[in-house]
């Protein structure tokens, strides 16, 4: 006999990542999922968002990483509340991991948090967490070519950081190509030229940001 | 792997609902699965053959249908299908598109032997 489900394979998680974003909601918390590759530059850039915001904003950041506390120390080295998550393996975050971490933040304290997820460009995409908007980082040195190979990431971020373009002179970066095959997948995110090493182009970025914690508010 | 991940989550809804309607055996489980999803059909059936000896869908066939992806564009208003790599509205150009299908991750249905029925009654 044939039994109905109908239902979405991720209901669990769907439901968890609601959870989360009620109580953010709640305690007036807006929170930024920041997915990536390994080496893409997220903590350099998550690190140079806080210095231009911190002024304005009071901010966590929740690291995933499969193994080590070593991006939370950064964090909490500038003086900024950090938790680690540790995925054992796991190549992404889940909802119920981050509704642990936001136990051990002051979440009433605070104005943003900044999820930095498992460095991984296919696995994250399909798993909500509870965000108020979810960014890609592309780094100049991993190549134009990437929404080619990772289109499902490119569709769903609401802004494209293009990062290290101040090294763009050493790569074979086609601009042109990487900013077509974006917008064939995705229409409205806006792409962001900057080096969080340099800081070019983190004001521009930063203020895209403060728009969208000022809209949730 | 998050394919791994994401077949415990079928097994789990599956089993519970067998269990809920006393289904003595599970024959097979259907899912959809989006076009424009990252999820590699493939790697589900390995996980599949994985996760399920040994539990109550231990034997049962996955059947995984697969939606092509559709949007409609937001200047035009026509409706298109298109693969995962280039969204945009060939009719007038425009990227102002939204998808309509093709991010589906569902569980339809499975069917199961159940006391009352034992497999034996055709529907």
């Amino acid at each position: 006999m044939e039994i109905d489900l109908s239902r979405p394979i991720l209901a669990r998680n769907d439901a968890l990542a609601e959870g989360n974003r009620a109580r953010l909601a709640e305690s007036g918390a807006f929170a930024l999922d920041v997915l990536a590759s390994p080496g893409a530059g997220k903590t350099t850039t998550i690190l140079a968002t806080i210095a231009a915001l911190r002024e304005r904003y009071r901010i966590a950041v929740i690291e995933g990483d499969i193994a080590s506390k070593v991006d939370a120390e950064k964090v909490k080295a500038h003086g900024i509340p950090a938790v680690q998550i540790n995925t054992g393996g796991a190549c992404h975050l889940e909802a119920d991991m981050i509704s642990r971490a936001l136990d051990a933040i002051p979440l009433a304290e605070l104005d943003l948090v900044i999820i930095e997820n498992v460095g991984n460009l296919v696995c994250p995409t399909e798993f909500d967490l509870g965000q108020g908007a979810r960014i890609v980082i592309l780094s100049v040195p991993e190549g134009d070519d990437k929404p080619l190979k990772y289109p499902g990431i490119f569709a769903m971020a609401e802004a494209i950081l293009l990062n290290k373009v101040d090294a763009i002179s050493f790569f074979d970066f086609d601009e042109a190509a990487f900013a077509d095959s974006v917008r064939r997948l995705n229409g409205t995110a806006p792409i962001f030229r900057m080096s969080a090493k340099t800081g070019e182009g983190v004001a521009e970025w930063a203020e895209w940001l403060a728009a969208r914690i000022e809209g949730a508010k | 792997m998050h394919e791994m991940g994401i077949t415990q989550e079928v097994l789990l809804n599956v089993v519970d609902a067998a269990a809920a309607a006393h289904a003595t055996r599970i024959n097979s489980v259907t899912l959809t699965v989006g076009g424009l999803t990252d999820i590699v059909p493939d790697s589900l059936q390995f996980a599949w053959e994985c996760l399920t000896p040994g539990s109550p869908a231990e034997g049962a066939v996955l059947v995984i249908l697969e939606s092509v992806g559709r949007s409609v564009c937001l200047q035009c208003g026509v409706e298109f299908e298109h693969d995962k790599f280039d969204r945009h509205c060939e009719a007038c150009g425009s990227f102002a598109t939204q998808v309509i299908q093709g991010n589906e991750l569902r569980v339809d249905h499975f069917d199961a032997d159940l006391p009352e029925t034992d497999g034996t009654v055709e529907e």
